[in-house]
């Protein structure tokens, strides 16, 4: 059974179309890039999934659900800009997460903390980017979940960090659960991903796994990305 | 083990041949015990599921074997390691042979060249050793 799922899907600010009739479905175990130019549409697919936006037309299932209040229970998401209260302590943001999520694992999140030397005390305020960052992955990775959206996860990081971040994505993999990372910055996923889906205009072009474009087109998902998104 | 990736082989074809070039050199002994896919594929910062399709497949080719409870072990057939070897080896020459004749060598030119390079390393060899 598919844990994300696009039927017909569309969505308009306006009139200016976001998303344009996508189909696609996502099967437990994988880890899915999607990936796309600026302004393809990465964001507003990720946003319906979440029940941040509602489609214009179309449906779209999380775990066989329309997104709601259920649906939320087993969806772990990542937003584009960081948006843990910053104010809060590091001991105060896992009583919260640990309040708000039934299925987070407290005691994974303190060894990954430990792991970075991240003190508990520490306020969310006095850390560098790359340790916002870092620290609001752990807490996403640490519920378990059966659907994780990663927007731009690896986006504004060094690569140090990036490696951090995609080894934390591998540490937590489960087989019941699928990942989905949007990101351009494909060099850097391609290694942990599974398939990729290549959505430009808020249209699906290609949905394939990694080893099949490579010993098909005998290029990496990174070099077709620039050759089918030319400019 | 350095894993390294070049960008226009399948992933999981060089994983195979970076864990066989491991199984060569012995940085995984004959009969050891394989860390876990997980462990590999986050050392390695690939897929799982990639790490677990090499895998399946060295252990078709009988070069790593599995033990249902306790994990996946490393052969302990040395017939089997030495021929993984040789056709290691053979592959290289293969891409050496094609790289000197796209540089426009024939077999007989190469040979010399080799037998060249073989006279300075015994020089330089005895030469350490004085």
């Amino acid at each position: 059974m598919a844990v994300l799922e696009c039927k017909d899907l569309s969505k308009h600010y306006g009139n200016a179309p976001a998303l344009n009739h996508v189909n696609l479905a996502v099967e437990p175990g994988r880890i899915v890039g999607l990936l796309g130019p600026n302004g393809s549409g990465k964001t507003t697919l990720i946003k319906l999934a979440n029940g941040l936006l509602t489609p214009s037309e179309g449906e779209v299932l999380v775990c066989d659900m329309a997104p709601g209040k259920e649906s939320h229970a087993c969806v772990s998401y990542l937003p584009e800009r960081t948006c843990i209260p910053t104010w809060m302590s590091v001991k105060q943001l896992l009583d919260f997460y640990g309040d708000f999520y039934r299925d987070f694992n407290r005691k994974a999140a303190e060894e990954m903390l430990q792991h970075l030397n991240i003190r508990l005390t520490q306020r969310i305020k006095q850390m560098s980017k790359g340790n916002r960052e870092k620290v609001q992955l752990i807490m996403v990775m640490s519920r378990s979940a059966k659907l994780y959206l990663l927007d731009e996860p690896i986006g504004g990081v060094d690569p140090a960090t990036r490696d951090y971040i995609l080894s934390t994505i591998i540490t937590n993999y489960n087989p019941e659960a699928a990942v989905i990372i949007s990101t351009h910055l494909i060099a850097d996923v391609e290694k942990v991903l599974d398939e990729v889906i290549f959505i430009n205009q808020g249209q699906v072009v290609l949905q394939s796994s990694v080893d099949e474009i490579r010993e098909e087109k005998g290029m990496s998902v990174d070099a077709l990305f620039r050759e089918v998104f030319k400019c | 083990m350095k894993w390294q990736f070049s960008s226009d082989a399948p992933i999981y074809s060089q994983l195979i041949a970076q864990i066989k070039v491991g199984i060569v050199t012995g940085a995984f002994p004959p009969g050891e015990r394989l860390p876990s896919v997980r462990d590999l594929a986050t050392e390695a910062g690939v897929n799982p599921n990639t790490m677990q399709r090499a895998l399946t497949e060295l252990e078709r080719d009988g070069l790593v074997y599995s033990q249902r409870t306790t994990g996946r072990f490393v052969t302990e057939d040395q017939a089997m390691i030495a021929s993984a070897k040789r056709s290691l080896a053979e592959r290289h020459i293969q891409a050496f042979l094609e790289a000197m004749t796209h540089l426009g060598y024939d077999r007989e030119e190469i040979l010399t060249l080799l037998r060249q390079e073989e006279i300075k390393g015994g020089e330089d060899n005895g030469s350490s050793g004085v």
